[in-house]
């Protein structure tokens, strides 16, 4: 007689990603890497400031001609747009989820508190919220020219002055800068290990890139604001 | 040596359980932490009132039977087992907090005691290798690398007692979990099953309610047995891979 063999039916891998901690974990890791590789053009296309309005402008124009003739005016743009926009979502859905996960996981806490993680780790949560409300305000500063006091479109130069001749302009951007290289500082650290990079002889060469990665994002984007504040902009 | 112990009272898994204050008097620094809490014990058996239920065995350090949280750190200032924390830790006078274990997935038996039977579901999902009992096979039959036996050992030093968990903001088991999962998967003897040992072991410790693990890396500093935060890097890797090979 022959025996029935066990054929187990798993659901597809990605479902399996998704539904696991260690998978929505990966999800935020990649989607994590893919908005700080963002993060680094961005940084260095924003120092074209100072070299003037012709320049920064005529870089901003660049961005909408990339790819042309295959891809039409703006689409790269677009394009790009999309995949932050979709990073964004899933970083923040897997984040959310995990957080409620990670709550549910201790009902009643510790009479006698310690803390004793370090202040980038403990804020990743609302560091994170404050991140994502930046981001909404930023692209109704600089991208629509909404809330821009100058606000004129293809006109970046003008707009990134007129925004940080603005106490709050100032002020938010300052917030959001020191809060993104905290969050990068844990996250970097953190999506490596999620991602098995980590070993004993890699960590400390890992923690070391995190905090570099984190100190020359905060300085390169607060270098704008500072260059408008100090007059080398204007 | 005198002490003020607020120690959490909670007469069963129903009773919402608070914090009640003792004095004992009489400790002297060798006693370890069990023994103190021994002669508390007495005190309250001469006086009439229930003693203090916490969780002990072996008392030297390699069942993982005992562990509560003192002062905010599973098993106290010592990166050690609870029983094998001595009293010379602590300053005449001085006052300290005892809990249980604080996660969904262990709960309150009685005072200190905690159930931590997810654990032994966890192990009992994949925390082994299928092979034929009988006599113990020759002891190199399997040639092992002495890297990977290495690695094994550092992981099998594991005991299970929990303080990962209690020590984590998250109430996670990955540095538990992991431990076996790396343990096994280093061994040529668990290399039939590597892939689904992590994909079932971490199947079960997500079901059985524990948080995931954002590597604070709480785990690692209050581990008695020193298991490594890389221990988790690795059972993330072994995770990925066995999912890319669809297991």
């Amino acid at each position: 007689m022959a025996l029935a063999t066990r054929t187990e039916r798993r659901p597809p891998t990605v479902v399996r990603l998704w539904r696991s901690t260690i998978g929505k974990k990966t999800v935020m890791a990649v989607s994590g890497a893919i908005m700080l590789l963002y993060l680094v053009f961005h940084m260095l296309g924003n120092l074209k400031v100072f070299f003037g309005p012709d320049e920064m402008n005529g870089y901003a124009h660049w961005l909408r001609t990339i790819g042309e003739p295959v891809l039409h005016h703006e689409w790269f743009l677009w394009l790009a747009r999309v995949g932050l926009l979709a990073a964004v979502l899933a970083h923040g859905v897997a984040a959310y989820q995990l957080s409620r996960r990670d709550l549910a996981a201790r009902p009643v806490g510790y009479r006698h508190r310690r803390a004793r993680t370090s202040y980038a780790t403990r804020t990743m949560r609302w560091g994170g919220v404050i991140l994502a409300l930046f981001v909404v305000w930023h692209i109704l500063d600089l991208t629509t020219g909404h809330v821009n006091p100058n606000g004129e479109s293809g006109r970046p130069y003008e707009n990134v002055v007129a925004t940080f001749n603005t106490w709050y302009g100032n002020t938010i951007y300052g917030v959001a800068m020191v809060a993104v290289g905290l969050h990068i500082r844990h996250g970097f650290f953190s999506a490596a290990q999620t991602l098995g990079a980590g070993s004993a002889a890699r960590d400390r060469a890992l923690r070391l890139t995190a905090n570099g990665l984190a100190l020359v994002l905060t300085l390169g984007f607060l270098a704008v604001p500072v260059g408008v504040m100090t007059g080398v902009v204007e | 040596m005198k002490l003020t112990l607020r120690i959490w009272r909670q007469s069963g898994p129903e009773d919402p359980g608070a914090l009640r204050t003792y004095e004992v008097d009489g400790i002297t620094p060798e006693m370890s932490f069990l023994e103190m809490l021994d002669t508390l014990n007495e005190e309250l058996i001469e006086r009439g009132e229930e003693p203090v239920a916490f969780d002990h065995d072996c008392r030297e350090g390699i069942c993982g039977a005992c562990g509560m949280v003192i002062n905010g750190e599973p098993h106290g200032p010592d990166r050690t087992t609870t029983c094998q924390l001595h009293m010379r830790h602590f300053e005449d006078g001085a006052t300290v907090d005892i809990e249980p274990w604080r996660a969904a997935a262990f709960p309150v038996v009685k005072d200190l005691v905690v159930d931590r039977s997810s654990f032994d579901r966890v192990i009992g999902s994949g925390g082994y290798i299928t092979a034929p009992t009988g006599s113990a096979p020759e002891a190199h039959a399997t040639p092992v690398p002495k890297a990977a036996a290495d690695a094994a050992f550092e992981h099998a030093e594991c005991i299970g007692c929990g303080a990962c968990v209690a020590a984590c903001p998250n109430g996670s088991a990955m540095l538990f979990t992991s431990a076996k999962v790396v343990h096994l998967n280093s061994l040529p003897q668990g290399a039939p099953e590597r892939e689904t040992r992590v994909l079932d072991m971490v199947e079960t410790m997500d079901a059985e309610g524990f948080g995931g693990c954002t590597n604070t890396g709480m785990c690692t500093t209050v581990c008695p047995k020193g298991i490594p935060l890389s221990s988790i890097s690795t059972m993330n890797r072994e995770y990925l891979r066995a999912l890319r090979k669809g297991a």
